[in-house]
């Protein structure tokens, strides 16, 4: 039994990883950089739904929209000034921008709002009662739990939709093989990455809420580390592959709450990461990565 | 080729008599009590960087591989050498002469962990290896936060908790776990930073100006070609990232040992971030570049102390952040800049711009 | 290569106009919180600067604020005694790390000049024990609301905490848990990344040994750690331990109460000071937190007429409750107003002239002060505070007297 509730606490963390991770690759997959502001758009993303949830009163689903779109407006408004003039820059100087971009947010986020940690009001009820208990008093799921693997499948499923049957999905695919090319058949690759972050931010917000309601703590700095595992958890499944995402994030959680049952709170980052670095070695580009010969 | 050769010596020269100069420069604003507390005591961090920037810029800009887990080397360094420190404490007493020790031994256990890491990872490319760097380092400051290391009569002691130490009547806990290492004697100092820099800048420079040398340069440009050539691929990235982990084990020693106390956690991937920031902002592949930008952002968070904005300090810094990697990167602004240098139409001027890019 | 000569000539020019608005600090330009650089008011009145370090910037910025603004609270009344002795304040950002705060602290004896300096911080441990080395061989007085470590103070004659330190708090844990005959098993989680949380578990787990507790199982959590303590937690709950001992800060605390709940895990929960805090994080559901018990000098609901003055001026400046943080940085500053009442020819004193009387009050062991944390608080001529921890009871949301 207890396995079996380990095994519903790691795909519970791997969940909230997933969302994030699918945020990260979509972006990486078709704008080729390694957002590493992602961590913190998941900040503001929460903040904005425990403002509007805290302090105005209104009901969650509200708060979400309210953090959905202010990250959207927020992920456009980025790429727009600090990445879209990087374009033909190397991409080490994008990294940079988004580094900055990172502590920007972070450090505008704890003057606004504040040092002190939040407690997030969380979205759906965390009580005992409300979960769904499989075996009476032994195993249970919490509904948060359930909430965000539903919201990691529909999104994996709606984006692998999105990009291979829309016109706009088709585009961004193109611009991800080839930016040059894309123009010349008429794409508007500026307007196609726009949209790229623009859902990416959107996705940033959705897993800001849900991780906040899962985990229900709040401050400056609560995106960075979880954006690191996600994009950890994201080159594990093969950076750029949508359901590589979901799949890393989920193995991620396992991996770490097994980690931590069965051989050592202590060490449990180290194991990880070594566990990380074997799959690497066997898999060079990650479990459902592509592998992409070189060209001479 | 001849003239190539040449212009890089030279180049290297100059940096030599950058370094040199600078260092005395600051030696007599001190001397003269011209420089504030504040900047006197950056002086040796600053160093430390500068060391990490060069280092880094020989994986990044040099091997042309993205490193992401610098500052591991970095905590190897600074813990190792902390400890040679200490145990030596008795044995030799000269001070310069165990800090030279501690940052050989610093070297050493960062070569070697640039050796454990290397071996498997340098077949990855790209942005894998860079996260399996991230996840080295991650593991690095997890080991060192749960380690304890002491010394007594009968030599080094280590384990994973503070009883299974088992010390002896008289031994001393170097480090303790996630307290770190305490109590430090500080041994580190301006002149032995400066060295360091000097060593470093020979190391890196004729590595880069060799024979080896320019085989890397030919794996960053285009792997293939070189493999198809019959460069070691293996060979040659391993060396250069070696070479790197090594000069970075021995700026963590120095660094380690400016401080009475240091803990593992100092060494994350924040630091890292910062030590790439410094390389990519002083341009990749360009020695003289990593010097200036380490010592001038290092020392920019602190500067903006002076003004009475204490909590928008880390902003601002952002901010200059971002607006340098834009307005560098500004196809405008570039040209604009390019003009001006026609335009001045100076000879030496044009030369100088183009010094540091030799070894791109 | 243009973008690097153009990205160094920026980066120079920002720093070197950032070098000569440094050069330029010469002018007296007054800003507020910084007056002249004279000991001596025209009313006869000695300035004394207070120089004070903590992280306001960075993952542990919350804490430095907190001793920041408690602090700042106190330098405001003193100055408004009008009395002999005035304090000029100055805060300075450590980020949590050592080698800032070394920078920070030289900051801070560059803007003091000549005039008479004490250390006020660091918030932290780490930071904290770098900067009073340096401090006991510059010769200032240093005072800390917050480093806990033994270390902090261990061989310096100059350095004094305010707060109690980690193994006096496990061991007080252990033995209150013993006296008291709560519980039968218990079990430890601890933060081992942290030299404060290591350091009160290190000493719970000697003492309950000593006393012949039954600790079950002890668990820890890396300083990285994401959010999710299950693990933890279903460890306790499978070994059966009723009481679990959290030597932990607030904000792990609030998720393990609420993940415990979730589990339906209600053992009984005991924090240190750390904990200290919990209830007054925005949108914290205070019935996680009923029946908690936790080891803190100060609490923000006393009803004596200081603290209740503290409390309201405070929330007013800053919109929140106070915590430990904040109530140890308070009186820091009314310790170090009233030693320096005791002290002669004050007026006259450099920095380390004052180190050496400030030590010698402080370390008489006869020098008692009154404070928000504690009646009577001496010191130890270790620079260890001595003041007996309050034991709260969390009952409907707020603290009454275990």
């Amino acid at each position: 039994m207890s396995f079996l509730n380990n095994v519903i606490t790691g795909v519970s963390l791997g969940s909230i990883y997933a969302i994030i991770a699918l945020g990260y690759t979509m972006v990486y997959g078709i704008a080729k950089m390694l957002n590493f502001a992602h961590g913190d758009v998941i900040m503001v993303g929460a903040y904005v739904c425990f403002l509007a949830m805290g302090n105005s009163g209104l009901p969650p689903v509200v708060g979400v929209l309210l953090a959905v779109l202010v990250c959207t407006v927020l992920g456009m408004v980025i790429e727009r000034l600090a990445y879209k003039p990087l374009r033909s820059a190397p991409s080490l100087a994008v990294l940079i921008t988004a580094i900055g971009v990172s502590y920007l947010l972070q450090n505008s986020a704890q003057i606004f709002w504040g040092a002190a940690t939040k407690t997030f009001t969380p979205i759906v009820s965390t009580d005992p009662e409300a979960r769904l208990w499989l075996v009476p008093g032994q195993l249970s799921i919490s509904y948060v739990a359930i909430l965000s693997v539903a919201c990691c499948v529909v999104v994996m499923a709606g984006l692998t939709l999105f990009t291979g049957k829309t016109k706009m999905g088709k585009a961004m695919r193109a611009c991800s093989e080839n930016k040059a090319a894309a123009q010349l058949m008429g794409i508007n690759v500026d307007s196609t990455i726009s949209m790229t972050f623009a859902i990416g931010s959107a996705l940033a917000a959705l897993a800001g809420v849900l991780m906040c309601s899962a985990y229900p703590v709040l401050s400056p700095t609560t995106g960075s580390l979880p954006g690191i595992r996600a994009f950890t958890a994201a080159v594990f499944g093969g950076i750029g592959s949508i359901p590589g995402a979901f799949l890393g994030g989920i193995l991620l959680g396992v991996i770490e709450t097994f980690v931590k049952a069965y051989i050592s709170t202590d060490l449990s980052d180290a194991v990880v990461f070594a566990v990380l670095i074997v799959v690497l070695l066997v898999k060079p580009s990650g479990l459902l990565g592509k592998y992409v010969p070189e060209k001479v | 080729m001849k003239k190539k050769m040449s212009k890089s010596a030279r180049n290297g020269f100059i940096n030599y008599g950058l370094v040199i100069a600078a260092f005395f420069v600051l030696r007599l604003l001190v001397g003269a009590g011209k420089l504030s507390n504040s900047l006197q005591s950056l002086l040796v961090p600053a160093c430390c960087y500068m060391v990490m920037a060069v280092s880094l810029n020989l994986t990044v800009g040099i091997l042309g591989e993205l490193s992401l887990g610098h500052a591991g080397f970095m905590s190897l360094g600074a813990f190792s050498g902390i400890v040679t420190a200490v145990a030596l404490q008795g044995a030799i007493p000269s001070v310069p002469l165990r800090l030279a020790l501690a940052m050989v031994v610093g070297a050493l256990v960062g070569a070697l962990g640039g050796v454990i890491v290397g071996v498997p990872v340098l077949r990855l490319r790209g942005d894998y290896l860079a996260i399996v760097t991230l996840a080295f380092g991650q593991i690095i400051k997890n080991i060192i936060t749960v380690l304890y290391v002491g010394v007594d009569g009968k030599g080094l002691h280590i384990a994973l908790s503070n009883e299974a130490l088992r010390l002896a009547e008289g031994g001393t806990t170097i480090i303790k776990g996630p307290m770190g290492a305490v109590g430090v004697t500080k041994l580190a100092s301006f002149t032995a930073g400066f060295l360091l820099i000097l060593i470093t800048l020979m190391v890196v420079q004729n590595l880069v100006n060799s024979r080896s040398g320019r085989a890397i340069l030919a794996l960053r440009d285009n792997r293939i070609a070189a493999e198809s050539v019959g460069v070691n691929v293996i060979k040659y990235k391993l060396m250069a990232f070696v070479t790197s982990a090594a000069l970075a084990g021995a700026a963590g020693a120095l660094f380690g040992l400016n401080y009475s106390s240091t803990v593992a956690s100092k060494f994350d991937f924040n630091t890292s971030i910062l030590v790439l920031v410094f390389v990519v902002l002083g341009g990749l592949g360009s020695i003289r570049g990593s010097l200036i930008s380490a010592a001038l952002l290092y020392v920019l968070p602190e500067l903006l102390r002076s003004f009475d904005i204490a909590e928008y300090r880390m902003l601002i810094y952002a901010v200059v952040l971002i607006l340098v990697m834009l307005c560098t990167n500004n196809p405008t602004l570039r040209s604009l800049i390019e003009g001006l240098k026609e335009k001045l139409g100076s000879q030496k001027a044009v030369r100088e711009g183009k010094g540091g890019g030799a070894n791109e | 290569m243009k973008k690097r000569v153009i990205a160094l000539a920026m980066a120079s020019a920002m720093t070197l106009g950032l070098l000569s608005g440094c050069g330029g600090k010469a002018d007296p330009t007054p800003t507020p919180g910084t007056s002249t650089p004279v000991s001596q008011g025209n009313d006869g009145a000695v300035t004394i600067k207070i120089g004070g370090i903590g992280p306001i910037t960075g993952d542990v910025a919350q804490y430095g604020t907190a001793t920041q603004w408690g602090a700042e609270i106190a330098v405001e009344e003193i100055n408004a005694l009008g009395g002999p002795i005035r304090f000029d304040f100055k805060y300075e950002d450590d980020t949590g790390s050592a080698d800032t705060a070394v920078s920070a602290y030289n900051n801070l004896k560059d803007w003091a000049k000549d005039a008479p300096l004490v250390i006020y911080g660091t918030t932290t441990t780490t930071p904290c024990i770098t900067v009073a080395s340096e401090t006991n061989a510059d010769r200032y007085f240093q005072l800390t609301p917050s480093a806990s470590s033994p270390e902090v103070v261990a061989g310096k004659d100059n350095v004094f905490q305010m707060c109690f330190t980690d193994p006096y708090l496990g061991t007080a844990g252990a033995e209150y848990l013993k006296d008291k005959g709560l519980g039968t098993k218990y079990a430890v989680i601890y933060n081992n990344g942290d030299a404060y949380s290591t350091g009160i578990a290190e000493a719970f787990l000697a003492k309950a040994k000593e006393l012949n507790m039954d600790v079950v199982t002890t668990q820890t959590y890396p300083d990285d750690e994401t959010a999710d303590y299950t693990v933890q937690l279903t460890a306790c709950k499978d070994a059966g331990a009723d009481v679990v001992f959290l030597p932990i800060y607030y904000t792990p605390a609030s998720l393990i109460l609420n993940q415990a709940k979730q589990m339906d895990y209600a053992p009984l929960f005991i924090g240190g000071d750390g904990m200290d805090g919990i209830l007054d994080m925005e949108g914290f559901d205070k019935s996680l937190a009923e029946g908690l018990l936790l080891m803190t000098p100060f609490s923000a609901g006393a009803e004596d007429e200081r603290t209740v003055n503290f409390v309201s001026k405070f929330q007013e400046a800053h919109g929140i409750l106070p915590n430990q943080f904040a109530a140890d940085g308070y009186d820091c500053m009314y310790a170090i107003y009233e030693a320096c009442q005791q002290i002669d020819g004050i007026a006259d004193m450099d920095s380390a002239q004052l180190c050496d009387a400030l030590s010698q009050v402080f370390g008489s062991g006869t020098f008692a002060v009154d404070g928000l944390t504690g009646k009577d608080m001496t010191w130890l001529s270790t620079g260890e505070i001595s003041k007996s921890p309050l034991i709260f009871k969390v009952e409907n949301g707020v603290y009454v007297d275990a």
